[in-house]
């Protein structure tokens, strides 16, 4: 029984009770176990249940149902055959390595974890590996960091592993602000002991004896499940002092965001974990030389990190073989919009936008046809139709102005308008600019002024080529990655619906509907 | 112990726990406004002398983050998730027709200190947009109806 | 002891400096200018105005000279079209975002974003300009800080913190409503930790933080804090 923050403000936690109750009720509490797990990623038609075995998975289960499911399919051995979800194409092309637990485990109970074949990644490493043979697979995998920057993480660690300094760190990314995604969320709150697990396979590698977790204040459920995970660890001696008695010291702290979006920023997240504004700062020094209070630390994405333990236990040439040969293994994504099957996807890397919207998305609903696909949230790009065939992998996305970003994908119909949805997320970079550097405080403001000239009315045609000139200008001159990629949907949107620039500033029109509306047509 | 003094000897401690570090300062933010529901200056002045640290520095701190408030807010608050899902499912329409119903902008409290509207920019729950939050109750799907019917049902004090 | 020299080539110039000098130095020791507003000698770099943002050779992207030590080998062009265009980008933004008339400021003539305006060639800002309300404050005695004049290059802040070391400044909320306070937001005339040194002013690029009554020329004193710094180190080479 998903118990998500997806599903649980549509009543799993009643649906959740009714189940126990009609169990004890029809005397089966012997042959059927009800848990709680995480997130399926049906999130559209939540509650969502999972019956094992068998893999049946029921949607929309209200309490009056659920009495129903354990009298026919539990008690009589009958599945209900039209309440199940009948979307076979949503997880046909999925391929569920990061989120392997998720849904099929209780993420409260860390012996689930381990009668999963959890935690014997680390065992494999303290008993047979070096720190360089566990560096070395990694780079073997070819895994890349899956916070959006893509930078090969074997690589990474190897940088950080020469450094002389210590101590090291390691900070965990978790602060997914990326508005519309929600990867991270449904990873922590379903398996969160393949973060911490990444985590105790990184350190021994890098040789850290600390590592802290930086989440976000606004995902309470997440913090519940990881604080109950690192005290479950803890006492069975996989974390602390004395790692399975073998004198390797690891131990996690949690970190809590508190709403800003830069924080997710490599250098930020450093600045915020020791208790600054979090401002990015200028490199060199690289954190992998001079982190955390000067000394060397592994920032790395918790979804990056959960990838570690299956590399570990199946080995590096064996991810490598999943994806496409540049861009290894998998990736989650939050897929919403307007598209059929909302709800969180994992795919492997080369799959094709088309696959992501029309099969596993299943189109665009209510008879509306598809217009634009927003890859990356924020820092992404705005994609045509004619870019439909686009693989999914790091370099294919920012070749096209995109990026992979952490994971958004939003569907947007031809009731959207290209020119606001560039003019939301320009609002919202503006709002989440440190405000440290001159092309993204001041520049990315006034590119956001031109457009509320342009949604009312109030523009010329010359605004697009100093949207243009600004937008590159910050691409090219901005310190961090948020200035560097917020430009990019201005970009996009100019690149690829110029036309409707044109019909907003020279015809006053939005072929969407949606600007120029006076305050009491709203 | 008056209520007060309570709250202080367990912020005392949450501070001593992390050692009057100067890196806790996020964590002592968080628990402070957990305990006094916001950040005032006298706190936060309080926060500085316990942790050694510039008030300038602390006052810096509070205000870079949109999490901590500076401000009481009003006894229920509103807060409307502006992520994009929720923005292309309509979620800015439902922000408007709270602000022209109460008379308040989005970040502002009524008069009378009932009610606050506030902007989020995510709660994670993207496939559920456009989702509001009425207290600490999350409306998934929600609409312009089902949140006014519930926020006269909340300021109605049922 | 002698420290490692680096040998480098910049716009064309070969010339060689100690291990770990930043270009932005490098250069100037060698009569080559690079425009820069956030940057202080005596200060720590802070890499924000991006005025000084300079090409290497092999290198797609932009480096801010002042904050990237050099290395050997490294061919660093600081004049070009492109840069010439940026530079030119980055003062019209500082100039819309916030209130600049020259010729109603105390700094009128002695003011670094003016300078460098006319030095680019700046003759119009190509985004609307803003006129912006925020606050004024001259309740010290004699220092006053005009925030619609601020680029918030943060020199006042830096000086205030690692050279008179009270910290009486910092930055409140961020991006494009960041703004300089004193202690919790408060009067500069209550302050409880202003020390009144005027060093602010005298760091000041702009007409922003000034004193009353005085010349902004004769306030202002670029090598403060590379002077202090200096005697400091017990250094009073001339």
């Amino acid at each position: 029984m998903c118990c998500s923050s997806g599903c649980a403000p549509l009543g799993a936690f009643k649906v959740l009770k009714a189940f126990e109750e009609a169990v004890k009720e029809f005397g089966v509490e012997r042959e059927c176990k009800v848990a709680k797990t995480g997130c399926v990623g049906t999130c559209s038609v939540g509650p969502a249940v999972v019956i094992e075995p068998g893999d049946f998975l029921y949607q929309n289960v209200t309490p009056e149902t659920a009495r129903e499911i354990v009298r026919d399919h539990i008690v009589l051995g009958l599945p209900m055959k039209d309440m199940l979800y009948g979307n076979k194409a949503f997880f046909e092309k999925q391929h569920r390595l990061v989120l392997r637990n998720a849904g099929k485990i209780d993420p409260s109970r860390i012996q689930d974890y381990i009668a999963m074949g959890g935690y014997s990644g680390i065992v494999k490493c303290l008993a047979t590996m070096t720190p360089q043979g566990v560096i070395y697979e990694i780079a073997t995998s070819g895994l890349r960091g899956r916070g959006g920057a893509g930078f090969p993480t074997g690589q990474k660690w190897g940088l950080v592993a020469r450094s002389h300094d210590t101590p090291k760190y390691i900070v965990a990314n978790l602060d997914e602000g990326d508005p519309g995604v929600f990867a991270n969320r449904t990873l922590a709150e379903a398996d969160p002991h393949a973060i911490l697990e990444g985590m105790l396979i990184a350190a021994y590698a890098i040789k850290a004896e600390k590592g802290y977790l930086y989440i976000r204040s606004e995902y309470p459920l997440a913090i519940q499940t990881l604080q109950r995970a690192i005290a479950q660890a803890k006492s069975i001696s996989l974390l602390g002092d004395n790692v399975l008695d073998t004198g390797f010291k690891f131990d996690v702290e949690l970190r809590f965001g508190a709403g800003a979006f830069v924080a997710g920023e490599e250098t930020a997240i450093l600045a915020s974990v020791e208790g600054r504004r979090a401002m990015p700062r200028p490199r060199p020094p690289y954190p992998a030389n001079s982190g955390l209070w000067g000394k060397p630390t592994l920032i790395q994405n918790v979804e990056t990190l959960a990838n570690i333990p299956i590399i570990i236990q199946n080995g590096g040439a064996w991810f490598s073989k999943i994806g496409t040969p540049r861009c290894t293994g998998t990736k989650c994504f939050s897929l919403t919009g307007k598209t059929n099957n909302p709800g969180l996807i994992e795919v492997p890397m080369g799959i094709t936008l088309r696959e992501v919207v029309f099969d596993i998305g299943g189109g665009v609903p209510d008879g509306r046809t598809f217009k634009a696909v927003l890859v990356g949230g924020p820092s992404g790009g705005c994609l045509p139709d004619t870019l439909l065939e686009l693989p999914i992998d790091y370099d294919s996305l920012t070749r096209v102005g995109a990026i992979m970003g952490s994971g958004g994908i939003v569907v947007l119909d031809d009731e959207s308008c290209m020119v606001d949805t560039a003019k939301f997320f320009t609002e919202f970079c503006v709002d989440e600019s440190c405000g440290r550097c001159t092309p993204c405080r001041a520049g990315l403001t006034r590119v956001k002024e031109i457009f509320d000239g342009i949604t009312t009315g109030n523009s010329r045609m010359e605004d697009i080529a100093t949207l243009e000139k600004s937008g590159v200008y910050i691409r090219d001159a901005s310190l961090c990655g948020l200035g560097q990629t917020a430009p990019n949907p201005v970009l996009t949107t100019l690149r690829y619906f110029r036309d409707e620039y044109v019909e907003h500033i020279r015809d006053k029109t939005c072929r969407a509907g949606k600007c120029f509306k006076k305050e009491e047509e709203v | 112990m008056s209520n007060d003094d309570s709250r202080r000897a367990m912020l005392e401690k949450v501070m001593k726990d992390h050692g009057y570090q100067e890196s806790a300062l996020l964590e002592i933010l968080h628990k402070a406004q957990e305990l006094y529901g916001y950040l005032d200056k006298e706190l936060l002045m309080d926060i500085s002398g316990s942790l050694n640290l510039p008030p300038s520095h602390v006052f810096g701190v509070a205000t870079f983050y949109s999490f901590f408030k500076l401000k009481r807010s009003g006894e229920h608050v509103i807060t409307g998730c502006m992520g994009t899902a929720c923005y292309v499912k309509g979620a800015d329409e439902i922000l408007k027709a709270v602000e022209r119903e109460y008379n308040i902008k989005r970040g502002e409290s009524t008069p009378d200190g009932k009610l606050s509207l506030l902007v989020t920019r995510c709660i994670g729950a993207c496939a559920m947009a456009p989702t509001i939050i009425v207290d600490d109750e999350v409306i998934a799907k929600a609409t312009k109806e089902v949140v006014l019917q519930r926020i006269k049902q909340v300021l109605g004090g049922t | 002891m002698t420290t490692a020299t680096v040998a480098l080539k910049i716009d064309g110039l070969e010339v060689t400096v100690s291990e770990g000098t930043m270009i932005l130095k490098a250069a100037k020791d060698n009569g080559i200018i690079i425009p820069t507003l956030c940057n202080l000698e005596g200060l720590s770099p802070y890499g924000g105005c991006r005025l000084c943002l300079v090409e290497i050779s092999g290198s797609p992207k932009l480096f801010p000279a002042c904050i990237t030590p050099v290395s050997s080998g490294m061919e660093v062009t600081t004049q070009s079209e492109r840069l010439t265009e940026y530079r030119k980008m980055a003062v019209q933004m500082l100039l819309a975002e916030r209130t600049h008339i020259c010729s109603v400021c105390v700094a009128n003539d002695h003011c670094e974003l003016q300078s460098l305006a006319n030095q680019l060639g700046v003759d119009h800002v190509m985004f609307e300009r803003n006129w912006t309300s925020l606050e004024i404050d001259s309740t010290h005695d004699f220092l006053v800080i005009d925030r619609n004049r601020c680029i918030l290059c943060t020199r006042c802040i830096r000086v205030c913190d690692e050279i008179e070391g009270v910290h009486t400044l910092d930055l409140k909320l961020r991006g494009k409503d960041a703004q300089v306070i004193m202690d919790l937001d408060e009067h500069w005339g209550g302050s409880c930790s202003c020390t009144s040194c005027r060093k602010c002013a005298k760091v000041c690029p702009v007409g922003a933080i000034y004193i009353e009554g005085e010349p902004v020329s004769h306030t202002k004193h670029k090598d403060i804090a590379e002077f202090i710094t200096e005697r400091r180190q017990r250094k009073w080479k001339q």
